[in-house]
């Protein structure tokens, strides 16, 4: 069997793409499958910290690129889960240090003996995306429910077709349940209409997000945080498992039932 | 207390803008463009068939990701435009 290629990407910076790659190969390990996640951010690497693995690093991706170290020696074993690894991004590197052609051939000698390679795509449209999206299999966009968010992720949807890289999923991520019922936040319905596209996930806003990679330990860990149980779901998607969507209406009482019986969002 | 008199959600006053924002975006046609097109396009039909300009409505409009240009140009009838 040969691995998946997950690339997560979103336009924007800052909606939340390094936490939800930790987060789902965190999940997907729990899981028992084999899971290795390839930080694109090169330059500004971070899956590192968020995973708690900073301290681990001794090779990155361009070392294996130029040849100062083989594959394996730049795969860094997770300190709970034996199976997942991280290849880190090179900190005093640009972007063109990596060509799409690399991250093709990094995937392709990965991919025999994992179950998944997840893909930390940088913000933007340039090089980083185009490296992160060359080995695809598949694109997961990541989204706020905010203007600028939903424009920029619209755009990389836009790129994806171009480019033929298949139907991408969406994250909507930090969705606040308490300002969709006020409708002060645009809802998973808006968002949902305005990209056309389908919806692998819906993320509430949660501290304890931030309480994780505070501790270097991703949210699904926490067996009660709503966003880890909204990780952990998409996890199970994507091994093609049907899962419902977490259903927060339920929180808003009342008026969230009334809503639902007259079919509003 | 002010949220009362607002007029309308902030949630919708995105979804509109964003509607707007992503069509034209996604066509790479700004409004102004797209005005400059509309008078080429009416320039165009009266040259074969009298319309009435004020009635015309064209506009972008999105079906999932794919867009189209929509037209609706009333045509003045034939029997009128001889009379007149």
């Amino acid at each position: 069997m040969t691995a998946q290629v997950i690339t997560v990407t979103s336009g924007k910076g800052g909606v939340g793409k390094t936490t939800a790659v930790a987060n789902l190969a965190t999940a997907l390990a729990m899981d028992g499958k084999r899971v290795v996640c390839i930080d694109g951010d090169i330059g500004l690497r971070n899956l590192d910290v968020v995973m708690g693995l900073e301290n681990r690093i001794v090779y990155d991706i361009v070392d294996v690129i130029e040849g100062r170290c083989k594959l394996k020696q730049a795969m860094i074993r997770d300190k709970h889960y034996p199976e997942m690894y991280l290849i880190p991004a090179a900190q005093t590197r640009d972007k063109n240090a990596v060509s799409p052609s690399d991250m093709v051939r990094i995937c392709k000698d990965l991919r025999p003996d994992s179950d998944f390679i997840i893909i930390d795509s940088p913000a933007g449209i340039e090089r980083g995306f185009r490296n992160a999206i060359a080995a695809a299999d598949r694109v997961l966009v990541v989204t706020n429910p905010e203007v600028s968010a939903v424009r920029d992720a619209d755009r990389v949807v836009g790129i994806l077709e171009a480019e033929e890289k298949g139907n991408p999923l969406l994250i909507l991520n930090r969705l606040n349940p308490a300002m969709v019922k006020n409708n002060e936040m645009l809802s998973a319905e808006d968002v949902l209409d305005l990209l056309g596209i389908q919806l692998v996930g819906i993320v509430p806003e949660d501290e304890n997000v931030i309480i994780g990679s505070n501790r270097g330990a991703p949210v699904v860990n926490d067996a009660k945080s709503r966003a880890g149980q909204a990780f952990r779901n998409i996890a199970k998607r994507l091994q093609g498992q049907e899962v419902p969507f977490m259903d927060f209406a339920q929180q808003g009482g009342l008026w969230g039932a009334i809503q639902r019986l007259t079919g509003r969002k | 207390m002010m949220n009362f008199f607002k007029r309308k959600s902030s949630a919708s006053s995105a979804k509109e803008r964003l509607q707007l924002v992503l069509v034209h975006d996604r066509t790479d046609l700004t409004p102004a463009q797209l005005e400059s097109l509309k008078d080429d396009l009416l320039k165009a039909i009266s040259q074969y068939i009298d319309i009435d300009p004020e009635a015309v409505q064209i506009g972008l409009e999105r079906d999932g990701r794919s867009q189209r240009l929509v037209a609706d140009i009333p045509l003045r009838s034939a029997s009128h435009h001889r009379a007149g």
